[in-house]
């Protein structure tokens, strides 16, 4: 069988996510605590330059790209790294495990803990704050899924490219800490001076954050077409290249 | 039919020769042992086996196949004991082997690994919390989870005390004894001497010798020892003018009797008696692998 490992791969994953205070702390509290602190700063009084909508409501699916994002750029970059650094990749490799498994179990797991990172932003949000969603569950889990992976893709680039752990998360946090403030992930671009919002156009993290809060309050998939090509474009890149310089060890 | 064999094996990294043409078998059921310095081509001649090396030239078969095509179902029928690996710190000890069991067709119970391993008590300790002997012994369960027809063992017991070597060796026996062929690496000649069925010695990416420990002994053309001590530091040279001894070292309390032939030790007793010596802590010392070596290469094994 081909997928022989990818569910216990994936249970183990899971598992290890949740025993890493680092990790469980930038996917599961840091968006939760930034519901609790920007919420009650800014309420969630409808604003007209948010186009009507509360800060708490348009920060939803900026919260979630910021998920995406940290789990992306620091998680799967540091994880990567440090277990090839630490020899534990090579263990692996001694197996009849298929590399591809590997990656897919981990791209998966990634995945799930990133929607329940989400399900707690949004869990808030609705208690707190009554946020409003406009959109269809299905499409805005698929556009958290093409996302996520493309920001994955990059972490797993981002591994490649490093010589060890310590430079990947150099490399992770330099990339995505100005990304957090000038996407719109960590602050809505409509606040931001027009300089900044030129320099978002540059930023991968400002794509998933259009296209996830596009489709949260009802657009539809057509008008997002250029966050969509961007996305794919980056995942189709970051992939291939991620796989060219992926190392065991 | 061998279960590896190995054929003018030639790998180059750059202008740097690993291994340089060697060829050799190892038969099924047997504890074969690769002993040599550092950077003598030992890992990579093994890594050529397990297929993660492909060789610059020559032929390596294992169970028949060619290792490096057909990885996967090679990667099936081994184990592997890494010299140098690890788990994430935060997996826990039976969650690795139900995890790594999940990787083969066939597996081993988990239980029963824990229990041959003496880790029953560890099965909740997380890997990071696990002593060097028991990360070993864990790593040694691993390498059993598919139940394999042969297991790779690099530098088994480098880092751990004496008492946890020995009871490595009998595991390794025990291994051995129920069918499966061991291949071993390792620097510490005793080790392959009191372990190993055959002991391939390789230095500078050839093969030096390859026979049984008492073979590769019994062939060398190297002197017995006898060594006592003279508390009053009286003169001994006379004993050697005894047929069976060659030569004498004597410093002060100590005396080290060079000889050989069946009665070159108790030649050397009986004269010392007859001349009324007063001896103390007298002990005959047999040559070992690492004369072997030294004779064969001209250098220490650890220099």
């Amino acid at each position: 069988m081909p997928l022989r490992g990818l569910g216990s791969l994936i249970a183990v994953n899971l598992k290890l996510y949740v025993r890493e205070p680092i990790g469980a702390f930038f996917t599961l509290a840091f968006p939760v605590m930034l519901v609790l602190i920007f919420g009650a700063i800014y309420g969630n009084e409808p604003q007209e330059m948010f186009g009507g909508y509360g800060s708490m409501d348009i920060s939803m699916p900026a919260y979630t790209a910021l998920v995406l994002g940290s789990v992306g750029l620091l998680g799967v970059a540091i994880n990567t790294s440090s277990y090839r650094e630490a020899g534990i990749l090579r263990r692996f490799r001694m197996t009849p495990l298929r590399p591809l498994v590997y990656i897919v179990a981990d791209v998966i797991a990634n995945v799930l803990m990133t929607l329940v990172g989400m399900a707690g932003v949004v869990i808030f949000g609705s208690m707190l704050y009554d946020v409003r969603f406009e959109g269809q569950a299905l499409s805005v889990l698929l556009a958290v899924t093409l996302s996520g992976t493309s920001m994955f893709a990059v972490g797993y680039l981002i591994a490649g490219v490093a010589p060890n752990a310590r430079a990947a998360q150099v490399i992770g946090m330099a990339v995505l800490y100005p990304m957090l403030f000038l996407s719109g992930a960590g602050i809505p671009l409509e606040i931001m001076p027009d300089t900044i919002k030129t320099i978002s156009e540059y930023l991968p993290l400002t794509y998933a954050v259009r296209l996830l809060r596009g489709l949260w309050f009802g657009e539809s998939w057509g008008s997002l077409l250029l966050e969509t090509g961007v996305l794919v474009a980056i995942l189709a890149v970051g992939t291939t290249l991620a796989a060219r310089l992926f190392r065991w060890e | 039919m061998a279960a590896i064999e190995v054929e003018d094996l030639r790998r180059t990294y750059g202008d740097v020769v690993a291994v340089d043409g060697i060829s050799f078998e190892v038969a099924e059921g047997e504890i074969f042992g690769l002993v040599g310095p550092n950077g003598a081509g030992k890992t990579t001649t093994i890594e050529c086996i397990e297929g993660l090396r492909r060789p610059s030239s020559g032929q390596v078969r294992l169970f028949g196949m060619n290792p490096f095509i057909e990885r996967r179902a090679v990667a099936e029928r081994i184990g592997v004991q890494l010299q140098e690996s690890a788990l994430p710190p935060r997996l826990r000890v039976a969650e690795a082997l139900a995890l790594f069991g999940a990787f083969y067709r066939r597996r081993a119970a988990i239980d029963d690994l824990l229990g041959q391993l003496g880790l029953t008590d560890k099965r909740d300790a997380a890997f990071s919390k696990l002593s060097g002997g028991q990360k070993q012994r864990l790593f040694i369960a691993l390498a059993l989870i598919n139940r394999p027809e042969m297991v790779f063992f690099d530098e088994l017991t480098t880092g751990l005390d004496p008492q946890a070597r020995r009871s490595m060796w009998d595991l390794v026996r025990q291994i051995r004894d129920r069918g499966t062929t061991v291949v071993l690496t390792t620097h510490y000649m005793e080790e392959a001497e009191r372990l190993c069925d055959r002991v391939m010695i390789v230095d500078r990416g050839g093969i030096v010798a390859l026979d049984t420990p008492e073979a590769l002994i019994s062939k060398l053309e190297v002197d017995k020892r006898i060594v006592f001590g003279v508390p009053d530091g009286q003169d001994v040279g006379y004993l050697a003018s005894l047929a069976a001894v060659s030569h004498i070292e004597q410093t002060d309390e100590k005396v080290i009797v060079h000889g050989h032939g069946d009665r070159f030790a108790s030649s050397v007793v009986y004269a010392l008696e007859d001349a009324g010596v007063s001896f103390i802590d007298l002990r005959t010392e047999q040559p070992n692998l690492e004369d072997v070596f030294l004779s064969l290469t001209g250098r220490e094994i650890r220099e």
